[in-house]
């Protein structure tokens, strides 16, 4: 999924996408430079999969798409967060984390 | 509940919005490629080097979009798909609940639909051929201080026709009873008198032929031309091509064919088809009483008007208000108080319309009562399987399916029935739309009886309407209950006990508390129509229908009045000399007929009219011994004789609201009052009796002699120990010594005609009686299902009663008085809405009250037995239960 780099591991882009929108709304090519930028360059989220997961997630409620104006005067579909996207980003993010030490506890162990 | 509606609706919305959405993510997608390109030339790329990095960058466009489109789209319709599958599945396991489900449903939904088509078909677009129907609406004509339509003259229609702007048309229709002759078999048929532009106004296109030119509307008799139904043409001249310009009798009277009318175009006159249509010329020739196109007070119209696009009602109704007051200052004498108005086609005055809409009225009630009980039997069987299925609900709530999943899945089942049903539904219709008729008298041979049901598009839509109404109601119910099965208690609760209740059973005894209630309605409403039917036939009219009643028809032999005089008095004076012939009268038209009585504006000695009162009383020509004849009491003065001929005195016979209203407090004998420029003097006064039918109001009205008013078509009235059949060949007989080319009409007894005139009454409980009946059934049903659940669930508390040395009887006894009770509670829930419902049949009901106990007995006894029977049985059950084996299970 991303390219020459370790691959994203499978069920995250859901997560990191609603990360991306934290702060702010943003467009489609906006959310995969947040990403990018996010990650020192490490994750680089295709198109391909960008989209289908954008529409996933608005179609589950967790995020809302508007059309708007970006800054270079273009017109653009912008991704906004719901409070259900925010809940479940909160709930990713603690499994996430759990699951990551334990990944490194079982890496770690001797 | 709402979140459930709203993802209902935006998977059958996102099934038909794919093409926007796509257009959106086609949109969105190619701004992305644009930013791309532009950030590329930023960095110094030419613009189509930039662009196709950017494409190569993004990769394949419609790959991606079709991605998107499974996530949003697909994910739902697939899920419904699948329920909609597994649902199916679901009914093929169960077919006994299936097919009882989709029967309660399918006798809902069709019943409904079928109601809607007649309404449809009938009242609300009873001319399917008719261009613009919804512009086209009935010329109601009225007169100040009498009540109903008072009708137009032929005149006073052209003087409308020639004032007023707002329309695009007025037409004529009269409809008329004639004899049809072709070649030598004659018979009775129905027919039109219409105005030229007839066909033309209603955008009927003459299938042969044309329709009739304008100046054939025109000249006294002086265009003798028809166009002929499709039905006349198939059965009469077997479709023959050739047909136009060949001739047929019509009252006599060479006419010329000019046209063929459509199959399907059976004429305006709601509830009658015609068989051939004449202009408005040949009036004449169809009108026994004479010529009137003339005449202002002659009022004989009948006719329809169609507004031009964008006129409102109110506007027409001002313009049409502000011509008859014209034409009152114009011509005092025949206008005096007349106005006119219009009328949606289903309140037409003059036409079957305003019957039916009563009678359809209530019976929509009825179905949609039957359909609220067919749909608690539904929701009844899917809370009895739901518990059945309780073990899979469990395992997929312990699997991880969320609620509204679960409920999602259980509603598309109940939308899977519901839609077969519909469908079943619909075909049921399809099959009754026409049954109408069946229920109907045929007021005389030859008479074409038409109340076509009508399916189109809006009866569809209605009718998924109320199957996907009725699957909210017999499917969410159920379903949330289902979805709330507790993990833990599913396993622990084996049932619940006779009396008590757990939540489930305390719905199913709502649900059944609800059939019950409705059912009761629809008994006492039944209940109040047949005892009003019952009453309205052992009404005495007020004069006696024991007689028989015949005619000849010498106006279509060609007879003017003198003529046809000589004839009746001779045939009069031979069949009184017949020895089973007790007495014999003439009359112009026979009571309870659908002929229409003499009326003329009055002018009364010594009585002063108020300044906008329209003195116009209906009366009727009669013979000597008429009064004699028809049992009705003289309780002054005289009977007419036979002296009472042309070279006598004027004279007429009152009755007694005529001689109360207009000589109040004195003697009515001996005065006088003036009927179309003849005085004539009052010799009697005679009890007031129905003239047209049983529940109008006592109203006045006169007789005069029928030899001082001679027209050409009479009918004779017979008092005879003999039945109809066996006068017949005397009647014959005594006819054709007169005119060896005549026939009598066969005799028949007033009392049949009479009872033709209730039919509204007779439909209405008939209809109502049998949609009464399926509601009572399926409430049956729904009783006896609950019970036999009840016992079923409660084997183990019955076992132990018995075990512990409950008899037999007791146990009955138990499991009878829980059904009992639920009825009572219902029966007077019902009560108390059947005493605030039955006030809506009031105008149905003749002399009886809307709360008559003896109705409500009826409904009350009925309902009681019906539900001991559907409780017997289950309770008959638990009685044979074995002890041991209950404990033991």
């Amino acid at each position: 999924m991303a390219k020459e780099k370790p691959d994203l591991v499978y069920g995250t882009l859901d997560m990191l996408i609603l990360k991306a929108l934290q702060h702010e709304p943003r467009h489609g090519l906006e959310i995969a430079d947040r990403i990018r930028q996010m990650s020192k360059e490490i994750l680089n989220v295709e198109q391909g999969s960008l989209y289908p997961a954008l529409y996933r997630l608005e179609a589950r409620g967790w995020i809302k798409a508007e059309w708007d104006v970006s800054d270079n005067n273009r017109k653009a579909r912008y991704y906004k967060l719901t409070a259900a996207g925010r809940k479940q980003l909160v709930a990713e993010t603690d499994h996430w984390s759990r699951i990551t030490k334990g990944i490194d506890l079982v890496l770690s162990a001797s | 509940m709402r979140d459930l509606l709203h993802s209902w609706f935006s998977r059958l919305f996102g099934l038909f919005r794919k093409n926007r959405r796509d257009a959106e993510m086609a949109e969105e997608m190619q701004q992305h490629v644009d930013l791309l390109t532009e950030r590329n030339i930023a960095a110094g790329m030419m613009p189509h080097q930039a662009r196709n990095a950017a494409l190569r960058e993004f990769g394949g466009v419609e790959q991606i979009k079709e991605a998107a489109r499974e996530q949003r789209v697909w994910l739902s319709a697939e899920q419904f798909w699948q329920d909609l599958r597994f649902g199916a599945r679901m009914l093929f396991r169960n077919p006994g609940f299936s097919i009882l489900a989709i029967s309660c449903l399918t006798l809902g939904i069709g019943t409904n639909a079928a109601v809607l088509s007649w309404i449809e078909g009938i009242l609300i677009r009873p001319y399917p051929l008719v261009a613009h129907q919804d512009r086209m609406f009935a010329l109601n004509a009225t007169t100040r201080g009498a009540t109903g339509y008072t009708g137009l003259s032929y005149p006073e229609f052209l003087d409308y026709e020639k004032n007023s702007t707002l329309f695009e048309s007025l037409i004529v229709d009269r409809i008329m009873g004639t004899t049809l002759s072709v070649g030598d078999r004659a018979e009775r048929a129905t027919g039109g008198i219409v105005s030229a532009n007839y066909f033309d106004a209603l955008g009927v296109q003459p299938i042969l032929g044309r329709g009739f030119r304008p100046e054939e509307g025109t000249g006294r008799n002086a265009h003798p031309v028809t166009v002929i139904s499709y039905r006349t043409w198939q059965d009469r001249y077997n479709g023959d091509p050739a047909i136009i310009g060949r001739t047929q009798y019509l009252n006599g009277v060479q006419h010329t064919i000019v046209g063929v009318a459509p199959e399907k175009f059976h004429g305006t006159f709601i509830g009658y088809s015609s068989s051939f249509w004449v202009p408005t010329s040949m009036q004449e020739t169809f009108d026994t009483t004479g010529y009137k196109l003339e005449d202002r007070s002659a009022h004989w119209i009948e006719g329809y008007a169609f507004l031009k696009p964008g006129a409102t009602r109110q506007q027409a109704d001002a313009e049409l208000h502000a011509i008859a007051q014209r034409l009152e200052k114009d011509y005092p004498e025949t206008n005096r108080g007349h106005d006119l108005a219009l009328s949606p086609l289903w309140k037409t005055p003059f036409n079957q319309a305003s019957n039916m809409s009563a009678t359809l009225g209530i019976t929509m009630a009825v179905v949609f009562f039957v359909l609220l009980i067919a749909c608690a039997n539904v929701s009844n069987l899917l809370l009895a399987r739901s518990l059945l299925r309780r073990h899979e609900m469990t395992m997929r709530l312990a699997l991880g399916a969320g609620r509204r999943r679960l409920i999602q899945q259980l509603f598309t089942e109940g939308l899977l029935l519901g839609l077969i049903a519909a469908a079943g539904g619909i075909a049921v219709a399809y099959w009754c739309r026409n049954a109408l008729v069946l229920s109907f008298p045929t007021p005389a041979a030859g008479i074409v009886i038409d109340f076509p049901g009508q399916i189109d598009w809006r009866v569809l839509a209605v009718s998924v309407a109320i199957c996907l109404g009725a699957t909210m109601l017999f499917a969410l119910v159920p379903a949330i209950h289902a979805s709330h099965v507790d993990l833990s208690g599913a396993l622990k609760t084996e049932g619940s006990g006779v009396v008590g209740g757990s939540g489930r059973s305390r719905l199913r005894s709502g649900l059944v508390l609800v059939q019950v209630s409705l059912s009761f309605v629809l008994l006492a409403g039944t209940g109040l129509l047949l005892q009003s039917l019952q009453r309205m036939q052992n009404a005495s009219p007020g004069f006696s229908t024991d007689v028989i009643v015949s005619s000849a028809d010498v106006f279509s032999a060609g007879y003017n009045a003198e003529r046809a005089r000589v004839f009746y008095t001779q045939l009069l004076d031979r069949v009184r000399e017949n020895p089973d012939v007790e007495s014999a009268t003439l009359a112009r038209l026979v009571p309870f007929s659908y002929g229409v009585f003499s009326s003329a504006p009055l002018e009364i000695d010594g009585y002063q009219p108020a300044p906008d009162e329209q003195l116009n009383v209906s009366y009727i020509e009669v013979a000597d011994e008429y009064f004699k004849t028809l049992g009705i009491p003289i309780v002054a003065g005289r009977e007419f004789q036979r002296t009472d001929d042309e070279k006598a005195l004027p004279i007429a016979i009152i009755n007694e609201t005529m001689a109360a209203k207009y000589w109040p407090g004195k003697d009515p004998m001996g005065q006088r009052f003036r009927v179309k420029e003849r005085w004539l003097q009052i010799v009697g006064v005679a009890r007031n009796a129905n003239y047209e039918s049983k529940n109008e109001l006592p109203k006045s009205f006169f007789y005069v002699p029928v030899r001082q008013n001679f027209s050409v078509s009479n009918s004779l009235i017979v008092r005879s120990r003999e039945t109809p059949g066996a006068i017949r060949n005397a009647l014959a007989r005594e006819v054709q010594a007169l005119n060896a080319t005549l026939a009598p009409i066969a005799p028949y007894r007033l009392q049949e005609q009479v009872d033709r005139k209730g039919y509204t009454q007779r439909l209405s409980a008939t209809l109502v009686a049998i949609f009464g009946a399926m509601a009572l059934f399926l409430a049956a049903i729904g009783l006896y299902a609950v019970m036999s659940y009840s016992v079923s669930q409660s084997t183990r508390e019955l076992g132990l009663r018995m075990a512990l040395g409950a008899s037999a009887k007791d146990l009955l006894r138990l499991v009878i008085s829980r059904g009992m009770r639920l009825t009572v509670a219902g029966i007077v829930i019902g009560a108390v809405s059947a005493l605030a419902l039955t006030r809506l049949i009031g105008n149905l009901l003749y002399q009886v009250s809307p709360r008559d106990p003896v109705a409500f007995g009826f409904a009350l006894v009925v309902m009681i037995t019906v539900s001991f029977i559907a409780c017997f049985l289950p309770a008959w059950r638990a009685t044979r239960i074995d002890p041991v084996r209950a404990l033991r299970s």
